[in-house]
């Protein structure tokens, strides 16, 4: 049972974000795995793990060589990497991400399954994954809350607006996992050492046999024309808890005559 | 310059009814296109007069395919009646799971781009759409540069839908094609979460818990509050994350978009991610302990205070009344 692991890395959510002049986002700092992503490894490790044999292989795309996030990812118990890392990539839109993807899963080995999160924090478009199974010929099962394995098939709870449903495929598949599906472990002291000289194969998108052409800015297919402020929400009135403030807010949902 | 013609995706709900996003999506196509048609994964006759009334005078309608996954499917099936000659100007979709799962196999089988979560689009200079970025603090304007069909998903509630007293829509065949290999997943079963009250995102009044609540049991506070006021609960990520309540409840960029008359936040610091989901509320009040939390930047009436003293004295306060 192998399976391939989409992981993206990207920066702190908890920093500020900003965009450079040519409106890419700010990736100078240090990157860190996308939590979004820790849920899909460790589901990953954990289906390997019972299938009793077999190994997480992650594939990921940065502009910078940027390999910390994916150690973390090693340091869970992945067994190797392959990066895509090239200043073509730059401006990227999520179909040209998931053909460079696609060229990269080629790199990846024999696999039984892909795993990717439903969307990265960052980006968020919630589209690659899909995208991803297209352009590989796979069945896929999007946005998945439980994902079992047994004979060759995947068997899946997919969230869907008023509940969810179950699903099935055939494997080989490809299945995008939402957060809360599996809790992720930390990665222990010695995962952390060993992760340290694992595999992290990095390649460029000449090395995956793509045209320059067809990523980033060139192959993204749009044009930001404009970024601005929005209209921002005015504070109102902020106070402390006196014991009594209850009161304020029955008074405030009396004004608005929601009683 | 208006377009010529779109299509709109009609997504049904598990009754079989047009959901909310399509209807608010069509209200936004007839402003600017000639010519709205709608296209469903399902049975086209069934929601004719729903989608006539909204302005779509034709249903692309594939027939029931129930027991398959729309996405690959329906992307297949708008793929090649696109390249058969029958293109629009625009594929416009919600930003749903079923939406972003059909916008991105259509994307694959013509290799056009698609942009997702945009909250409106314009015509005047080509196809522009515009995305929230930074938790909404930034709007983004993208033009399509790839040439027809432009692919777009919209995130909810960013139009309002309106009939226009159209007469019901010419129903129409979308032909499936054969998927092969990445057809084969199935759908075997659907389970609906039986819900009391009014939905997290038609509610007038939404109340909302998060990690200050301190543990999941406390979260009855929550419910009963909401119960009171006659509207939904709801919840931040972080606590759905730890299995407190389910998904469904989530507010946020990847739960429910809600634009309540009031969203009372309890214990909810106000993580980009949650605020995206609700700064479109008419009113908003937040109860958190920490004065610093960013709810306070966009909360109309915010108490800085304890929600295990606050809402206890509140939910005693209404009932006595």
């Amino acid at each position: 049972m192998n399976v391939v692991v989409c992981v993206k890395q990207i920066p702190d959510p908890a920093d500020p974000g900003a965009l450079n002049p040519d409106h890419t986002l700010k990736r100078d700092g240090k990157l860190i795995l996308d939590e979004s992503d820790s849920y899909g490894v460790e589901m990953a490790l954990q289906l390997v793990d019972k299938a009793g044999g077999g190994e997480v292989t992650l594939v990921s795309m940065a502009p910078n060589g940027e390999v910390s996030g994916l150690r973390t990812a090693l340091a869970m118990g992945a067994a190797k990497a392959v990066l895509v890392s090239d200043d073509a990539l730059k401006g990227a839109g999520a179909l040209d991400t998931a053909k460079v993807l696609a060229a990269a899963v080629g790199k990846a080995g024999e696999y039984d399954l892909v795993l990717a999160a439903t969307e990265s924090s960052d980006g968020y478009t919630g589209t690659v994954p899909e995208q991803l199974a297209a352009l590989l010929d796979l069945p896929s099962i999007t946005f998945a809350k439980s994902v079992e394995i047994a004979d060759g098939t995947v068997k899946v709870q997919r969230q869907t607006e008023a509940g969810y449903d179950e699903c099935e495929a055939p494997l080989p598949a490809l299945v995008s996992v939402t957060a809360g599906v599996v809790e992720p472990r930390y990665p222990s002291f010695k995962g952390i050492m060993a992760a340290k000289s694992k595999p992290v194969e990095t390649v460029t998108v000449a090395d995956l046999g793509l045209d320059a052409g067809i990523v980033g800015w060139a192959g993204a297919g749009q044009e930001i024309v404009d970024v601005a402020a929005a209209p921002e929400r005015e504070a109102g009135e902020v106070i402390e808890d006196d014991g009594e403030s209850f009161q304020k807010i029955v008074a405030f949902l009396d004004g608005l005559k929601v009683l | 310059m208006a377009l010529s013609k779109v299509w709109v995706h009609a997504e049904l709900t598990p009754e079989g009814t047009v959901a909310p996003i399509s209807l608010e999506i069509l209200a936004k196509a007839r402003e600017i296109s000639d010519v709205v048609e709608v296209f469903t994964g399902g049975d086209g006759a069934a929601i004719a007069e729903t989608v006539g009334k909204h302005g779509a005078t034709k249903v692309l309608a594939t027939g029931d395919i129930s027991d398959k996954l729309q996405g690959v499917h329906v992307g297949a099936a708008l793929a090649a009646a696109i390249e058969g000659g029958d293109a629009p100007d625009a594929v416009l979709l919600g930003t749903t799971y079923d939406g972003r799962d059909i916008a991105a196999r259509l994307s694959v089988k013509l290799d056009k781009p698609v942009l997702t979560n945009n909250t409106d689009i314009d015509v005047a200079d080509g196809i522009v759409v515009s995305t929230q970025i930074f938790g909404g603090t930034q709007i983004v304007k993208t033009k399509f540069a790839a040439g027809g069909p432009a692919i777009a998903t919209f995130r909810p509630k960013s139009f309002v839908a309106e009939e226009t007293g159209g007469a019901a829509a010419e129903v129409a065949e979308l032909g499936l094609v054969d998927a092969g290999a990445a057809g084969a997943a199935k759908l075997l079963n659907r389970h609906v979460e039986e819900t009391s009250g009014p939905k997290l995102d038609e509610a007038a009044v939404v109340v909302s818990g998060g990690r200050g609540l301190g543990e999941a049991g406390k979260f009855d506070m929550i419910e009963e509050l909401a119960k009171m006021l006659k509207g939904a609960p709801g919840a931040s990520r972080a606590i759905v994350d730890a299995g407190w309540v389910p998904y469904s409840y989530q507010v946020g960029q990847t739960g429910k978009v809600v634009k309540p008359t009031v969203y009372i936040a309890a214990g909810i610091s106000g993580a980009t991610q949650h605020m995206v989901g609700m700064k479109g509320s008419k009113n908003i009040v937040a109860i958190n302990k920490d004065p610093e939390a960013p709810i306070f930047g966009i909360a109309d009436l915010g108490i800085v205070g304890d929600v295990h003293k606050v809402l206890p004295k509140l939910i005693e306060a209404l009932k006595a009344r």
